[in-house]
Order: C-alpha cells, then structure tokens, then sequence
C-alpha cells in the first residue's frame, strides 16, 4: 500500500467518522467541531487529488466562515435539542430505512459514474507549471465569464433579500443629523421677544 | 470564444443587470420616498430590454452558454412585458398598504434577469444559475410583507422546499455531468444517443423532479396553495406566470436539446407529471373556500396542460408559447380583480365573499365572468385556444388518450368558476365594497379585453411568430 493510498483511506475514514459524529453527538456545539474536522479532511482529500487551491478555499469558506457562524447561531439561538431530538426513536425505522435507500443509491450510482460515466479510467491531470489558481481563474474569467457574472448577481440578490427581509429603521430613535445642525441658522433657533414685565411670553 | 458576440446575444441581459445595479445605487441614496422613481426606471429598462430582445440576432454565446433562438427571444419578451406590469401593480399595492419599498422594482428586475438566463439557458450551469437567481428573487418576494405572519409563512415555505428543489435538480445534473462528460446540452445529447443507460435517466428523473417543483407540477404542487394564499398579491400574480414560463420554457429546452433523440426516456415521466398535474388541480380546487388558493390548484391543472405540450415534442413549441402568453394575461387578470375588491379595507380573500358582485361592481363582474370562462376554456376567449393548440398538438404527437384525459379533467375545473359564476351574479351582497383601486381594475379590464376579443388580434399576429419561433428547436 503507498503512501497515497494510507493517506486517502486515513481521511476518508475521518470524514465519514465525523460526518456520522455531526448528526449523532449529543451537545450541538460538539456537532459543529465534528462538521469543521470533517471538513479539514475533505480538505486533505483535495490535497491529495493535487487541487490544493480549492483545499485552501474549503478551509477558509467552510471552516473560516460557514462553521463559525455554525457555533455563533447554536451558542446564541436558546434551541433546545433534547427537546428537538424527541421523536427520534418513534421515526427512526422510517428514516433509517429511507437513510439507507438513498445511501445504497449513492453508493451505486457513484460506482456506475466511475466505470461508465465519460470521464472513467481518466485521472485528473495537472501540471506542475501551472498553479491550480491560475488554471481556474483563466477558466473563470474566460470560459465561464458569463456565469461567474450570473453567479454574482445571485449573490447580489442573497444580499438585498437580507437587507430587506431583517433591516429595520427605528423611527423612535433620535439620531444626530449633522447636515441640519451645520445649516442650522441663528434665526432659525433665537428669536428677541418683547417682554411686558408682569406677564409671561407667548409663543 | 468570440466576445463581441457574446456580448451582442446578450444585450437584453446586459441591459437588465447593468440597470439593476445603477438603480439599486439610486434607490439607496432615495431611501423609499424614491419607489415611485425606482419603478419607473425598472418600467424603462424592461421595455428597453424588451426592444433588445426582439430585434436581437440569433446565435450561440459564451461557449454554447447563451443559446439566443425564437424560442427564447418570444420568452423573453413576454417576460419583460410581464414583469412590466407587475412593477405597476405593485407600487398601487404598497403605496395603499403604506409600505413603499424601493427594493420591490429591482428584485422584480433581477428576478426577469434570472428568468431570461433560463430561457436561453445553452447548459446545465446557466440552467441552475438562472434558475437560482429567479427563485432566490421570488422567495425574498414572497416574504416581502415581513409583518404579516402569513407572508413570512410563504416566503419561508416557498424557500425550504426551493431548497430541496434545487438539491434534487442539482444531484440530477452532476449525474448527468459525470456520465456525460459534458455540461453542455448539445454535447450530452450526443453522448447519449451514442450510449444510452439506466445511469442517465437516473440524472435526469432528478433534473425533471426538481424543474417540476419550480413549474408545481403534481405531485410537486404541495407549496403553491400555501405560497399563493400569504405571498402578497403583485408577487402572486408574478410567480404564476412568468417563472413558470421560463421554467417551462427551460424544461423543453433541456429535454429537446439534452435528450434529443432519446424521447422514450422521458416522454413517460412527463406524460406522467402532465396527467396527474391536471387531475390534482381540478380536483383539488373543488374543496377551496379562499380565492388566492383556487387559483393556485387552477395553475397546477394548467401546468399540466402545458406538460402535454412539451410532452408532443417538437410539434409543441409553439403551442406551448401561445399557451403560456394567453395563461399569463388570464392569471394577471384575475389576481388583479382580486386586488382591485376590498371590503372595509381588507382584502376579499374567502370565494363566498363574492357573493352579489354583480350588484356592486358591475364592470368587475364582467371582467372576472369573462377571464373565469377563458381559464375554463369556454371557445370564443382565450383559454380556450390556448387549450386548442396544446390538444392539438398532442394528438399531432399521437397523445389521443391523454389529450382526451386533459379534457375530462378541464371540465372538472370548469365546476369551480361555474360557481363563482354563480356567486357572482345570483346571490345577494353582504355589504358594499370599498372603490377600486385604478391601476388593478385597468390591468384586469384590460386582460378580460384581451380574452375577447383581443386573442384574435393576437393570434393572428403571434400565431405566425410562434409556429416561425419553434421551427429549429431543439437541435
């Protein structure tokens, strides 16, 4: 067995390990640190296959950003978990049964793809001259310049969809408004009033 | 690649998204004082888009991405016309509820923008991106009233089960990609013509499972009533007919494109979409009590008339563009009525509230008596050509049973607005309702008008355009 091989069965083993460990622990922020070490070796099964840029990108997007989040909404959201996992036993044969229909499938479809599919038998080759980043970026600025350009509309449209859907202005806060108080004049605020002595002043 | 092309083809995209952004500038720094403004530009660049659209060449850009066909470009403008109309109604609706929004108008544009990737969707990314950035619009939309409950119910509904959607249609096409080898369609046309298997089918059940959520075909249909009944009412009126248009648009696209030559594989699963679509829709909408919801179980039946339409094959095409124009103007009509009736400030939502309309507002009473007998598909009006040219072009493609099956079913859907029918104009008022709305009662006048007698004047210009349109698809 080579290096390679140990190496591929070690974290692919820590993947499906820790993927089952997400779903089976018992405390949620648990759950989140099985998610992030298995995506630290989903990472290492992209250094394997020589896409190391994308490795780099799993642990910076996923375990940088989309984890974290993870533990911030589980440690501040008051979800009671217990309570949530309280059908459990009653659904497990129905979900247990369907968890291992579309298990079998996977599996069977995903060795269908690899001995029929069209890229079967060919490994994925790179070359050492060129970087990884520099292939895909010359793929996604050209080739696919037009979806990358869609895709970020996407993201456009997630950014608005928030701002609208959570934003709110709170009228009943006073705010500073520097632009009024500069051009603020004196007559606009001091006003001399004539004052008979004995009476007050009316507006 | 050559990119002045590319970017010629994609002049009515380009034209949307720039605008999008510029406007979205100018609405950040007009606050929502400035919707009326923003509505207008919006209302510029769809028909600036729309002029692009119809006099754009055809072609194929960005590397088989952009496919710009008549197919598409007659999609295309009837969506911009569409969403036109929708940015009206919409500033009349939330200026009445008080709650002006410059955001609505730019996510109606973006939403089109989305629905145009669609339809001129060349493989399976732009499938998905359009796809996703048309729902991703919709479900923000949908929940766009986030002070009431029911809206915020229907955008987060609308949302979870898009999700799955997009899961289920995304697992579809990376099967479909790693049999094939290719992303594009025309090339995984003739990699499975040259090797057919279980494996593809497989991919492409899935792709047709998750397109089926998006157009609510049965049994995929379980979010529209839901959706429909909370979402506000311009965005219902929206996501009844444009998105579902460009949706099917996209489904045809990807069957008589990517599976040319390979119909058997999937004429079934459509066929069978098609038929149990229609059966859940008029039998289901027997059972309604809410006005909004009936018309959702309507839109399942049609979204199984159309499925038959896609189901013929080529022979198809145009029926199912001048299908989806005439369904659009109906839809559009009678959300519209619905806006345009309110009782003490609330909406008339419940069907028995609708009781003695004849006596209150008579020109409503006739447009929604006429748009009702045309979704039913009584002959003069549109709803029934529109039925004609799907029939016809089924048993075109020898459907005979299925196209007979699509008739039982229609005459089961005509119970339904036989009884509003009835409400309508022989039963008494409760009380008098409130004045109309001008820009709802004008967009439903004007549907009705289309209904009768402006098909004719419609079919005979576009039924040229339609059949001249579909000549050259899907190859």
């Amino acid at each position: 067995m080579s290096l390679m091989a140990i190496a591929f069965y070690l974290m692919a083993a820590c993947t499906c390990v820790s993927g089952l460990l997400v779903v089976t622990a018992r405390n949620p922020v648990h759950s989140v640190l099985f998610l992030i070490l298995s995506f630290f070796s989903a990472a290492g099964l992209f250094v394997l296959l020589g896409a190391e840029f994308l490795a780099m990108l799993l642990i910076v997007v996923y375990v940088g950003a989309v984890a974290v989040l993870f533990l911030f909404v589980v440690m501040m959201l008051d979800v009671d978990f217990n309570k949530l996992r309280k059908g459990f036993a009653t659904y497990l044969p129905l979900g247990g049964a369907l968890a291992i229909v579309i298990l079998l499938e996977l599996i069977f479809v995903n060795i269908a793809v690899a001995n029929k599919g069209a890229a079967a038998g060919n490994l994925p080759h790179y070359s050492a001259a060129k970087s990884n980043i520099r292939m895909i970026g010359e793929q996604l600025y050209t080739t696919y310049a037009y979806l990358f350009e869609m895709a970020g509309f996407v993201l456009l449209v997630a950014m608005i969809g928030a701002i609208v859907l959570t934003l709110r202005h709170r009228t009943y806060v006073k705010r500073q408004d520097i632009h009024a108080q500069v051009t603020r004049r004196r007559k606009d605020a001091v006003a001399v009033v004539p004052a008979k002595s004995g009476e007050g002043i009316q507006e | 690649m050559d990119l002045n092309l590319s970017l010629q083809l994609s002049i009515p995209e380009l034209i949307l998204g720039i605008s999008a952004v510029l406007i979205l500038v100018f609405g950040a720094f007009r606050g929502d004082k400035g919707m009326t403004s923003v509505s207008a530009l919006c209302g510029v660049a769809l028909i600036a888009a729309a002029f692009a659209a119809a006099f754009s060449a055809f072609g194929k850009g960005y590397n088989g991405s952009l496919v710009v066909d008549g197919v598409a470009v007659f999609a295309k403008v009837a969506i911009y016309i569409a969403g036109l109309f929708i940015i009206v109604l919409g500033q009349g609706y939330f200026d009445r509820l008080n709650n002006r929004r410059f955001e609505f108008p730019i996510l109606i544009l973006l939403a089109t923008l989305g629905m145009s990737v669609m339809v001129s969707a060349g493989d399976l990314i732009a499938l998905y991106v359009g796809l996703e950035l048309q729902s991703l619009a919709l479900y923000v939309l949908a929940a766009f009233r986030r002070d009431d409950a029911r809206s915020s119910e229907a955008g987060l509904k609308y949302f979870v089960l898009g999700a799955l959607s997009s899961g289920l249609l995304l697992y579809g096409a990376s099967l479909i990609y790693g049999f094939s080898g290719s992303m594009n369609f025309v090339e995984i046309a003739r990699y499975t013509v040259a090797n057919p298997g279980v494996g593809l089918i497989f991919g492409l059940v899935f792709l047709i499972s998750g397109l089926a959520f998006k157009v609510s075909a049965a049994p995929f249909h379980m979010w529209t009533p839901d959706v429909y009944e909370g979402a506000p009412t311009p965005v219902v009126a929206f996501a009844a007919g444009a998105p579902k248009f460009a949706a099917m648009v996209l489904l045809a696209r990807v069957l008589q494109t990517g599976f040319e030559g390979s119909e058997h594989s999937w004429q079934q699963v459509i066929l069978a979409l098609s038929v149990l679509s229609f059966l859940v829709g008029g039998l289901g909408g027997l059972m309604q009590k809410d006005f909004k919801r009936l018309l959702a179980y309507s839109s399942i039946a049609n979204m199984g008339y159309a499925l038959l339409a896609i189901a013929a094959g080529q022979s198809g095409v145009a029926a199912l563009l001048l299908f989806f124009v005439m369904y659009m103007i109906d839809t559009l009509g009678l959300f519209s009525a619905q806006m345009a009736l309110k009782r003490n400030g609330e909406p008339v939502s419940r069907i028995d509230q609708l009781a003695g309309l004849a006596k209150l507002n008579m020109p409503l009473t006739i447009a929604i008596t006429v748009l009702a007998l045309s979704v039913l598909g009584m002959p003069p009006l549109s709803g029934f050509w529109s039925k004609y040219f799907v029939f016809g072009a089924a048993i075109q493609g020898g459907l005979w049973g299925f196209a007979a099956a699509g008739l039982v079913a229609s005459v089961i859907a005509a119970f339904y607005y036989l009884r509003i029918l009835k409400l309508m104009w022989f039963d008494a008022p409760p009380s008098d309702l409130d004045a109309a709305p001008a820009e709802a009662k004008w967009i439903s006048y004007a549907s009705a008008a289309f209904a009768f007698p402006g098909v004719a004047i419609f079919l005979w210009l576009a039924y040229d355009v339609a059949q001249r349109a579909a000549i050259g698809f899907g190859s």
